[in-house]
């Protein structure tokens, strides 16, 4: 059970293998492996988005992260669950968050990265603002 | 012996008159609206969230959506606050 905030732009695909193969070290354990990737959009509310800034609240953000994966860990029977989300200033098309979870079969870590995203979008305390063509806007609800 | 009913007033909903110090975040909107990111709240009145919000804010109205968490957990704003709190108000989440 991971969680991590980076600041910089990563390689969600890279960050499941690795963390597959160094830490989860659990080949032949786990049946089922459920990614889900976040990518900025450069379109919203039928606007163009140059670039984005992403807000939390530091310590808070980790400790909700960490009591969603502890609360889909009872819910279902899980190996091991991954969340890295950026911070800072994000460009289009880069990864904003990969939620990754491994179980013995795939109704588990399907459900449980559903709900582990539903989670963080309406838990976690971070906030884009999106920068426009002409001037920023604070987004105000999660669609 | 009745000390409590010799005291003054304002005295007995804080009899040791104890200056409570609570530290405030804000974040993202509600940062830029008020202005400031970190303050502190040194008062001897205060006692819930609602009562920081009053003092940190400057006394400007409460946007509607707004969250609160005292320690990093949520609340609603009649939570109450004790020494060492800190209390955060931010504008509702989006992330992921």
């Amino acid at each position: 059970m991971t969680v991590e905030i980076r600041n910089q732009d990563f390689d969600p695909y890279q960050e499941v293998s690795a963390y597959q193969r160094e830490v989860l070290q659990a080949d032949g354990k786990y049946g089922a492996t459920a990614v889900f990737v976040g990518s900025m959009r450069d379109f919203n509310e039928g606007d163009e988005i140059r670039a984005m800034t992403l807000e939390h609240y530091p310590e808070m953000t980790e400790q909700y992260l960490e009591k969603i994966s502890r609360e889909a860990k009872q819910r279902w029977d899980l190996i091991d669950s991954l969340i890295i989300h950026r911070v800072g200033d994000v460009s289009p098309n880069e990864p904003i968050v990969v939620v990754a979870v491994w179980s013995a079969h795939r109704a588990a870590a399907y459900e449980a990265n559903r709900y582990l995203m539903e989670e963080l979008k309406s838990r976690a305390p971070f906030w884009k603002k999106e920068t426009l063509v002409q001037g920023s806007r604070w987004v105000e609800k999660n669609t | 012996m009745n000390m409590i009913g010799s005291l003054p007033p304002e005295s007995q909903s804080n009899p040791d008159r104890r200056t409570m110090s609570i530290a405030v975040k804000f974040f993202a909107s509600l940062r830029e609206q008020v202005g400031k990111a970190d303050t502190s709240v040194e008062s001897q009145t205060v006692s819930s969230v609602q009562d920081v919000w009053e003092l940190a804010s400057g006394g400007r109205p409460m946007p509607a959506n707004t969250l609160m968490a005292v320690n990093m957990d949520y609340v609603d704003a009649n939570h109450p606050v004790v020494e060492g709190d800190e209390v955060a108000f931010f504008p509702p989440v989006t992330g992921g």
